[in-house]
């Protein structure tokens, strides 16, 4: 192991920052964690395998068509069941249009609106994982989201990263390890210990009591960055507290800071590429943070959905390449992994309104640099289905297991349970 | 040897900042007008007024039972046959009204949280509702998993027939209420193929606490007792075919238990009471973590042997804690993180601000960490240092600012001639004494000096006048303090 000397010393100062408080008041928790190793410091030799990689997750909100987004041209049955909506193989025109290629060997291919995962795939940053899905799927959408998040049938208990969060902390929260674009926090971030930071514009992500006056903001200030006073005792509730508004305020000043400068990368529009906009400029600005969280709605396609899917399609695809090339252009392409699911696919046959309803598997996307290209795994059965539904090929939890041991380079385990062995999702 | 730290106040003591301290735990606090009665009324009266209350009764929730009513033998035999004969429009149409009637029962939960929170904003007796949420937080059972809103609202009626009851008797409740034994899998619980999830918690965390005097052999003994339930639509059933009627070995004890008579065992160890006098000590006196002091342990154990006492009646202990000098202590002032509930509900009834739009205000709540009836794990909320971090401080604070001025032009000001008012003797009110009343008020401490001169010297920059708009903006002020998320 590499892990040294310093991570040591580390936990002694933080150990006797607590004891300190009162004193060390006006240094808020995660700057002592900066300056004692954890921010990015390339010029660092010794380093803790995987700390200075960073996740994207993008979630698909209301459950993706992952038949329509990669398409298995190769099966009669998905043209048989799907007269009104299948797309048809490349150079053959179906009423969903014409697929893009992606692997013609295996007989798939992408949504025609995807031409920006396809130049990524062209590129060999793409890969994607077929199939993924968990035994006895439930079909609604806040529970299998549940599951999801959680990396459990039950759906309960604490978030899988949070849960990754938590190991890797020992105890100490780190204010800014995770990060999520929204109004609440993904369950998949929230640990014991480990809270993730959720906001839904920057604008927000402050008092807004200082809008009412301006002369407000100056004893706002005073109090909420005064750490803990003197004389209130350093164990209790009260010094907590005060502890934790100013670190609520630096992280505040930093997030703010980073995202209002311009970035030097077009986004096209829409709230995806608004969020993964903002992901950009926090990486750029070095943020400590490890795992940034982005999600869209509208994935729910029960009726009329040709059009509808085609532009959630569009938007998808655009908003992942314009973040690529963010990264890229920053030189972080092999620091930055992102990986793209929904709760569940959809059924294998249309329905009478021309849409589908929920389903079961479906495939998750990987992207960057060291994303293991291509197609990964089985495509399920269009054949034998379970009462109409795809099953799956690969456990979710194989693909979180892959990136915890692969990317995060920790033994999934502990924090998923040993019965899912890690796929091969990273190069 | 120092005092019994469970012995009363002496009446003297019991002056209005211990008055407010008292209606902001045993409830959700109250205006200056409400403390004053209550102060009034005396220590023994206070703490009679609060405990020994008529139950509220149940207002009109508006919920229907049968949204999410199982399918009738008529309906599950006319889908296998469209299934047999592949009736795809049958099945579809099936399909459809189930979704339908999800989503229905969602907006049915949605209205069933509106209305729970009216009635902690505006009950009477605000402990019947301040130990509906202990209970929802300790039976704790999330609507996403059982997916049927009337048996959470069955059950909320439950901890609110037992608030400060029979501690014993709501337990018994637990094992008969379908939405518990849903989220728990009670009635997959039989004989020769037991399921162990009810069981286990009733141990760990409904009755014993984790770890306390049971084995893992006792969980299967225990998860053997339980054998036999079964829900039939709204009601939970007993089945004796299901049920393992055989002798069972329990933490030492033999017999051929049911699911009552183990339930009896299990409270008769002293762990029980010593498990469920931590948990109110938490929840109404102090939950900082580390190490308690000598007073707060002797507390506990004073409030435990009073459980056995009086056989887990609620009441009377709540009564005793109330009074206590320990409960009334100034270093047991300002030592509980409220929480967001707590928080919303204390700041409408005490300072008196409009109710403001109930579903935001749940949504923030959500954001804050505590969904009602949504808790995190059937472990409930951790509550405490949990609910505070970076992301749920700016949310507290800025719902608060919400509260106060609302949103665009239309929005209900806040009224604050009550406290205008409260603050006049014979002229216009004090700046120095309003700062200080304000502070005081809010935080229910002794502000600290740094706090009074920052305020103090904020009112001189905007005029050096009392009067709304500078009550809401010192209020605004005061709310973002990091110790006004204490009570």
């Amino acid at each position: 192991m590499t892990d040294d000397h310093r991570s040591f010393s580390r936990r002694e100062l933080l150990h006797r920052g607590v004891a300190l408080a009162s004193t060390v008041a006006t240094v808020p928790w995660f700057v002592e964690n900066a300056a004692f190793g954890l921010a990015p410091d390339a010029a660092t030799p010794t380093r803790t395998p995987g700390a200075d990689r960073i996740l994207v997750i993008v979630q698909l909100g209301g459950g993706n068509d992952g038949l329509n987004t990669v398409v298995p041209y190769f099966s009669d049955d998905y043209r048989r069941l799907r007269p009104r909506l299948a797309i048809g193989a490349p150079g053959d025109e179906g009423p969903g249009g014409t697929a893009l290629p992606l692997d013609a060997n295996a007989g798939l291919g992408l949504h025609p609106s995807l031409t920006g995962l396809r130049d990524l795939h062209d590129r060999g940053l793409l890969g994607v994982v077929q199939g993924v899905g968990y035994p006895n799927p439930n079909r609604s959408h806040f529970a299998s989201m549940d599951i999801w998040q959680t990396g459990r049938t039950d759906g309960q208990g604490t978030g899988w990263l949070g849960r990754y969060f938590d190991a890797r902390c020992h105890g100490t929260p780190e204010p800014q390890a995770a990060i999520a674009l929204g109004r609440d926090a993904p369950l998949s971030l929230v640990g014991d210990v480990q809270k993730p930071i959720a906001f839904e514009d920057e604008r927000l992500f402050r008092w807004r009591g200082e809008d009412l006056h301006p002369a407000m903001k100056a004893p706002y200030e005073a109090a909420v960055r005064a750490g803990a006073l003197p004389g209130v005792d350093p164990d209790s509730q009260a010094a907590y507290l005060m502890r934790t508004s100013l670190d609520a305020q630096v992280s505040s000043d930093r997030i703010r800071a980073a995202v209002q400068r311009a970035s030097a990368t077009p986004y096209p529009g829409g709230a995806l590429a608004g969020q993964l906009r903002l992901v950009g400029a926090m990486i750029r600005d070095e943020l400590p943070t490890r795992v940034y969280y982005v999600s869209m709605g509208g994935f729910d396609t029960h009726g009329g959905q040709l059009g509808s899917h085609a532009n959630l399609m569009r938007q998808v695809g655009d908003a992942i390449a314009a973040f690529q090339t963010d990264i890229d252009s920053q030189g972080m392409q092999d620091q930055v992994l992102t990986m793209v699911f929904s709760e569940f696919g959809r059924r294998v046959a249309e329905n009478g309104s021309a849409g589908t309803d929920h389903g079961t598997a479906a495939p998750v996307f990987l992207i960057g640099s060291k994303a293991r290209p291509g197609v990964i795994g089985h495509h399920p059965s269009l054949v034998d289905l379970d009462g109409g539904d795809l099953k799956h090929t690969l456990d979710f939890r194989s693909v979180y297991a892959g990136i915890l041991a692969g990317w995060f380079q920790v033994d999934p385990r502990p924090i998923l349970g040993a019965e899912h062995p890690a796929a091969t999702l990273v190069v | 040897m120092s005092a019994d730290p469970l012995s009363p106040l002496p009446d003297r003591d019991f002056d209005f900042w211990s008055a407010a301290h008292l209606l902001r735990r045993a409830g959700f606090g109250g205006t200056p007008a409400e403390i004053g009665v209550l102060q009034a009324a005396g220590l023994d009266g206070a703490v009679a007024r609060l405990v020994e209350y008529e139950p509220t009764p149940d207002t009109d929730s508006r919920a229907v039972p049968d949204i999410m009513r199982p399918q009738t033998p008529e309906e599950q035999a006319m889908l296998a046959r469209a299934r047999e004969v592949g009736d795809e429009a049958t099945l579809e149409r099936s399909r459809r009204d189930r979704q339908n009637r999800q989503r229905r029962d969602r907006d049915q939960l949605r209205s069933l949280r509106r209305w729970w929170f009216d009635r902690m904003v505006t009950t009477p007796n605000p402990l019947e509702e301040k130990m509906t949420l202990f209970w929802h937080g300790h039976y704790a059972t999330g609507y996403r998993t059982i997916e049927d809103s009337w048996h959470m609202l069955a059950q909320n009626r439950l901890f609110r027939a037992h608030a400060v009851g029979d501690a014993r008797q709501l337990a018994a409740g637990i094992l008969r209420d379908p939405a518990m034994v849903r989220y728990l899998d009670g009635q997959r619980n039989r004989r020769g193929n037991p399921n162990e999830n009810l069981a286990r918690e009733l141990m760990e965390l409904f009755v014993l606490g984790e770890g306390n005097a049971y084995t893992e052999r006792d969980i299967k003994e225990v998860a053997r007792c339980l054998t036999g339930l079964d829900i039939d639509d709204d009601t939970v059933v007993f089945r004796p075919d299901r049920h393992d009627d055989g002798v069972k070995s329990v933490l030492g004890r033999r017999g051929r238990f049911t699911g009552d008579e183990v339930l009896q065992v299990l409270f008769a160890r002293p762990e029980a009471a010593t498990f469920l006098a931590g948990k109110l000590y938490r929840f109404f006196v102090n939950d900082a973590p580390g190490p308690r002091s000598r007073d707060a342990q002797r507390t506990i154990d004073g409030l435990a042997k009073l459980l056995r006492r009086h056989e887990f009646d609620l009441a009377p202990v709540l009564s005793r804690l109330f009074a206590s000098r320990h409960f009334h202590d100034p270093a047991n002032r300002g030592a509980i993180v409220k929480s967001p509930i707590q928080l919303l509900v204390e700041a409408i009834r005490s300072l008196g601000t409009p109710p403001r739009d109930a579903d935001r205000l749940l949504d923030d709540a959500d954001r804050m960490g505590q969904s009602l009836f949504q808790p995190p794990s059937v472990k409930g909320w951790d509550g405490g240092r949990a609910w505070i971090n970076t992301a749920t401080l700016f949310v507290r604070q800025n719902v608060l600012v919400h509260l106060l001025v609302g949103e665009g032009g239309t929005a209900a000001p806040f009224p604050a001639e009550h406290l205008i008012a409260h603050l006049s003797g014979d002229g216009p009110p004090d700046p120095d004494a309003t700062v200080e009343y304000l502070l005081r008020f809010c935080l229910g401490t002794e502000p600290h000096p740094d706090r009074r001169r920052e305020l103090r010297a904020f009112l001189a920059e905007v005029g050096d006048r009392v009067d709304r708009d500078r009550i809401v903006a010192m209020l605004a002020i005061i709310t973002a303090l990091p110790e006004y998320q204490l009570c």
